[in-house]
């Protein structure tokens, strides 16, 4: 790749303004509320936008096109099975809790609907993976712009890991949320060109068809009765139920990161179009991502650059920086890598903030130090924006000696989120379930779900493929988590009803949206969603 | 929260529109044969992005304006 001065004034311009969109913020952060929650002010399209935004990091645009090369249009179902029925789901169904019960932090809801070791376990694994994950994009970044663009390793790290603790200690949630608005923008104008060209490259879709080296890469559900006929080794069951369903809705209905967005927002009726309008974008994306992952294995002047005679394999990692360096002169390129740039950056720095906030509510103000003045937790807040920096930076350097811990630590966020929705799921729906049931169910969930993965690994049982395992493994620590949290229920108190208006469905009552009109219906929308996505599934069946 | 974000996106698109529309027009036109397939596809995205900036940017101002009156 040979980038020219006028790519590296884009990138330079990119840093600018994102530390300029901070320094803007600064006056504005006065309480807690603001730091933490951009004080629960901002517009359904930006929290929706910035929902998007945090789900979408640089790994999953590049993971996803990598696949696509790899394993044709089956990749769909990451963003249309995987994510929408989840997201109607959050919005319709779970935003009126989160935002209702005006929790600060999933964990926070916890302990309102089960007991504080609940929220304590689920505060300490999640604060803990939100650390690591923020090392990991940094690393990733700082690997790649070595490889593109010669940038020494640790200058990256440092560089970005420096713009990205700035800003948010200036502008906390809303600088972060504002910045993955703009990586939004960013990555719709630096990608959509790759499809456009990557189009006009192979002859349109039919030459596209055509030129892809198995058929089954042109269709997305065609091949899934039986493992062995899709080359993921993935079948039905796997997909739709562990992929489909408890690893999707797992991540988009608890996961705290995407939640925080919904939590910054105006009111009730944003806050529940938040996923929505997140939806819509979403739904879309597998043109910028799916389909340059298609081009790059059926054009044969970048599919040859992907060979590696070395391995005798194709470097699928490499489809998405192959193609920008392929099709984009310079200046498009300046865009292109900028938007890659912003996508790691904000990837970190979403993590950073659902870090701060878990930390400094559920955590420390909950046992280490509570009942002090809220600036004093705005102040912890802050300082726990540099720590977590500093660990990432940390963190980016040991997985660059230990590359596989990259994996490993993709695979323990997997762990938490799969028996975690189970808690949710009961918590939510079932006013029976007890208290200690929750912690029990959860902590069981986790250690079924390590268990699995420790016999796969050792061989001990066999799936056709890592995917698959994953799938499986997913579905399995939901079902022991349902179980013995239900099982716990029957032998344990439950919680006063009273107590528990506001955070259960059959106690809760339910947002009024009569008086809104019909386009500002949650409930509208998500079955709009629903549609669209069905037809998309059929077009491209 | 004060500042809307529709302005420093308006701001920051207007200008990398800019800046692909000169070089796309003072570039040595083999890049373009080279990579993107023949088509000056700086100057024409250029124009795309710098019509979004231009269309954020105005969004913004007309809300500042809306809100002071």
């Amino acid at each position: 790749m040979h980038p020219h001065f006028v790519d590296y004034a884009i990138i330079a311009i990119y840093f600018v303004f994102v530390l300029g969109i901070g320094f803007a913020l600064r006056g504005r952060m006065k309480t807690s509320d603001d730091f933490f929650l951009s004080g629960r002010s901002i517009p359904g399209w930006i929290t929706g936008l910035a929902f998007m935004s945090a789900n979408l990091g640089a790994l999953e645009v590049m993971g996803h096109a990598a696949n696509a090369a790899k394993y044709g249009m089956y990749v769909n179902h990451f963003y249309w099975l995987a994510a929408m029925p989840a997201m109607c789901f959050v919005g319709v169904f779970m935003m009126p809790f989160y935002y209702g019960s005006k929790v600060r932090s999933v964990p926070e809801f916890l302990r309102k609907r089960y007991d504080e070791k609940t929220r304590t376990l689920n505060a300490l694994c999640f604060a803990f993976m939100a650390l690591l994950v923020s090392g990991i994009d940094l690393y990733a970044m700082a690997i790649l712009f070595q490889r593109l663009l010669n940038w020494p390793f640790w200058a990256s790290v440092i560089a970005s890991a420096v713009v990205v603790a700035i800003y948010i200690y200036l502008g906390g949630l809303t600088s972060s949320i504002y910045n993955e608005v703009l990586q939004f923008f960013l990555i719709v104008f630096g990608f959509l060109p790759l499809a456009i060209l990557g189009l006009k490259a192979v002859g349109g879709f039919a030459g596209l068809k055509a030129s892809l080296p198995n058929p089954g890469y042109a269709h997305t559900w065609a091949n899934i009765w039986h493992a062995a006929d899709n080359p993921m080794g993935v079948n039905w069951v796997a997909t739709i139920f562990g992929l489909g369903f408890v690893l999707s809705f797992g991540y988009w209905c608890t996961d705290f990161l995407v939640v925080q967005r919904g939590l910054a927002a105006k009111n009730m009726a944003s806050a529940q179009r938040t996923p929505l309008i997140a939806a819509v974008p979403k739904m879309f994306f597998p043109l910028m991502v799916v389909l340059p992952g298609l081009v790059a294995i059926a054009y044969s002047p970048v599919r040859q650059l992907l060979w590696d005679p070395a391995k005798g394999a194709y470097n699928y990692n490499q489809a998405l920086p192959v193609m920008l360096g392929s099709l984009y002169p310079s200046g498009l390129l300046g865009l292109g890598l900028t938007a890659l740039l912003a996508s790691f950056m904000s990837g970190m720095a979403g993590n950073v903030t659902a870090f701060n906030t878990v930390w400094t509510f559920d955590i420390y103000q909950t046992h280490i130090n509570p009942g002090k003045p809220d600036h004093h937790y705005l102040s912890m807040g802050r300082l726990a924006t540099v720590f977590a920096v500093v660990v990432g930076i940390g963190t980016a350097f040991i997985v660059l000696h230990f590359n596989n811990l990259m994996d490993y630590l993709q695979l323990l966020f997997a762990f938490f989120n799969a028996p975690l929705f189970g808690t949710f799921l009961l918590g939510m729906f079932w006013k029976r379930t007890s208290a200690h049931s929750g912690f029990w169910g959860l902590l069981c969930g986790i250690l079924a779900a390590a268990t699995h993965y420790t016999l796969y690994h050792f061989h001990y049982i066999h799936y056709p493929s890592d995917m698959a395992a994953n799938f499986y493994q997913a579905i399995w620590a939901f079902a022991v988590c349902f179980c013995v949290t239900v099982v716990v229920t029957f032998f344990t108190e439950p919680r006063k009803e009273e107590e528990l208006v506001g955070l259960v469905y059959s106690l809760t009552p339910r947002p009024k949206t009569s008086n809104l009109p019909w386009y500002e219906r949650p409930s509208v929308w998500a079955i709009g969603i629903l549609a669209l996505c069905a037809v998309l599934n059929i077009i491209f069946w | 929260m004060g500042l809307d974000i529709r302005l420093p996106i308006g701001i920051i698109f207007t200008v990398y529109g800019a800046i692909l529309i000169i070089y796309g027009m003072v570039a040595d036109p083999s890049i373009f044969q080279e990579k993107s397939l023949g088509v000056n596809i700086d100057l024409w995205w250029g124009l795309a992005m710098l019509v979004f900036g231009v269309f954020m940017g105005a969004l913004a101002l007309r809300a500042t304006r809306h809100s002071e009156s």
